[in-house]
């Protein structure tokens, strides 16, 4: 290898890295916990079952907007008449698209993915780099337009909360184990999408001059806190749609009965 | 108390080199750059080694210790176990020139290239004035001690060579940050980030935000900012569309 540490001139020391602390297992960990997930809501999505035991609808086919959704799930209608696969596929390529291009997630798996690197000061495998300059990677610069969708997905979810606080012939007034689930999934959904560093621009981190600007100064303040805690979110939020949904499951399958709170 | 500490430091030049086995006397409460200077003082004499302040704030002491790159003045010896053995080699991104020195040159070229503060005309009474909210994030940019740690570290100069003409690094990028967020430079923010040598190279993986010893928040708080500016300009198709139907070519007063 002509190139990288072993480049002629640099200091000749053997191996891709000195390192010898367990560098390897935070990549490991991230890379077991992404497959297990991406494993799980593939078999999820694609199923198309056993995503609604009223009053809830499973987060992965929030909102269910084709005609081949089961009775009672569809609160906004079922304008894609011509849709034959699982209704997830439409909506999920908006949650998908967000995570995919977040600066989180992409620093999370092109580590613990693309080995680029694998962890500080250990050699990536790659012999040509160009980053995020090219197709497809400058797609990631689209991470913007993600996020305005990511918004909406996180009203229409809080829109579905509303309506958990309901029992299952849709009177209001009640909350199960469920209703509990879907509020600590959304307040953690809406914790992701607004510590999201394109928001954080996007409210005031693009100005020069906070000065004139007191209100966005203020809202930018706010986002940059939450900011700090993006990857958190972003963990959380993960293992929290996923609760929900196999909470639902187990319910839209008949394996648990959902426990009533009032 | 005392004890004896196995050191493995790098000796050689740019014609080559190894790692050398060495056991040196240390105290309680001493830093590897202590255990480095007693090895020169006592077995080594002619050990290059570049230091200055020992206090974690001129940035000379740059080195990679058991393969985490560190100041050698802020790594205590407290946070290693007595019996283990410490490895101190050189910054693996830069040219050696001997020892534990490298040339660190790339970085004040790169330097050279960011344009210079281009300041507003003065108000009227001949003053320049500034709000605190409004310097703020470049305040934290300016605790940099130039160490080169970050830069160092960066795997896109780290294990690609090539990439170096192409890319400023993250301590310039902090650099750039700075001056686009600044209330009164006057530089073309879509010029200026085309210039901000490669920025499009770095894929945030935050490396350099990891190892910078003055805990600036490299990654969070100047790069991905900039990538968001740099969005701004040449990938969001509505703020392009509004560039060309007003003409708007100079930086936008924000
Ligand atoms: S975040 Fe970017 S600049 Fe910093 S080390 Fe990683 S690739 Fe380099
Ligand atoms: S940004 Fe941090 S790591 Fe980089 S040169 Fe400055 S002080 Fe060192
Ligand atoms: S969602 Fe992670 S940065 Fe936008
Ligand atoms: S000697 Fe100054 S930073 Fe270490």
């Amino acid at each position: 290898m002509s190139t990288g540490v072993s480049s002629h001139g640099r200091a000749e020391v053997s191996g891709r890295t000195q390192r010898q602390d367990n560098w390897w297992l935070a990549p490991l960990t991230t890379f077991v916990v992404f497959s297990a997930f991406v494993v799980y809501a593939s078999w999820r999505a694609f199923a198309g079952e056993f995503y609604y035991s009223s009053p809830y609808l499973s987060p992965f086919y929030s909102p269910c907007l084709t005609t081949n959704c089961v009775e009672g799930s569809s609160d906004f209608g079922q304008p894609f008449s011509w849709w034959q696969l699982s209704p997830a596929l439409i909506i999920l390529i908006f949650p998908l698209g967000f995570r995919m291009t977040c600066y989180y997630y992409r620093k999370a798996y092109y580590r613990a993915f693309w080995l680029s690197p694998p962890a500080c000061a250990v050699a990536e495998p790659h012999a040509k780099y160009t980053g995020e300059t090219r197709l497809p990677l400058i797609l990631q610069n689209l991470h913007r337009y993600f996020w305005y969708a990511a918004v909406l997905v996180a009203a229409v979810l809080t829109f579905d909360l509303v309506l958990a606080f309901r029992d299952e012939d849709k009177e209001w007034g009640h909350a199960g184990l469920g209703t509990l689930l879907m509020l600590i999934n959304v307040v953690y959904i809406w914790l992701y999408t607004l510590s999201c560093h394109s928001c954080r621009h996007a409210v005031g981190g693009r100005l020069r001059h906070f000065s004139k600007h007191p209100v966005r100064y203020r809202a930018w303040t706010f986002v940059s806190r939450l900011n700090a805690k993006h990857a958190r979110y972003a963990w959380v939020s993960l293992f929290s749609v996923a609760l929900v949904d196999f909470y639902v499951y187990l319910l839209a399958t008949g394996t648990i009965t959902d426990l009533r709170f009032f | 108390m005392g004890y004896d500490l196995n050191l493995r430091v790098w000796r050689g030049d740019s014609s080559g080199g190894e790692l050398g086995d060495y056991t040196v006397e240390v105290e309680e409460g001493e830093v590897v750059l202590d255990a480095i200077h007693r090895l020169q003082a006592t077995q080594t004499g002619d050990l290059a080694v570049r230091w200055n302040c020992k206090a974690g704030k001129c940035g000379s002491c740059s080195a990679e210790v058991n393969g985490r790159p560190r100041l050698m003045c802020m790594t205590r010896l407290a946070d290693f176990d007595e019996a283990e053995t410490i490895t101190v080699t050189p910054m693996r991104s830069f040219p050696v020139i001997r020892d534990l020195v490298t040339d660190v040159s790339f970085n004040y070229e790169k330097a050279k290239q960011v344009p210079a503060f281009a300041p507003t005309p003065r108000d009227a009474d001949g003053k320049r004035r500034m709000q605190q909210a409004d310097v703020e994030r470049g305040q934290e940019f300016r605790k940099c001690i130039e160490c080169f740690l970050c830069q160092n570290t960066c795997h896109v100069v780290r294990d690609h060579e090539e990439n170096k003409p192409a890319f400023a690094g993250p301590r310039l990028f902090l650099r750039y940050a700075e001056l686009d967020m600044h209330p009164l430079d006057t530089n073309d923010r879509r010029k200026l980030s085309q210039e901000a040598a490669g920025l499009g190279m770095c894929n945030i993986t935050k490396c350099c935000s990891e190892v910078c010893p003055e805990n600036i928040k490299i990654t969070d708080n100047a790069i991905i900012p900039m990538k968001e500016r740099v969005a701004d300009r040449k990938y969001d198709p509505l703020v392009w569309l509004g560039s060309k139907i007003r003409r708007r070519t100079d930086r936008e007063e924000v």
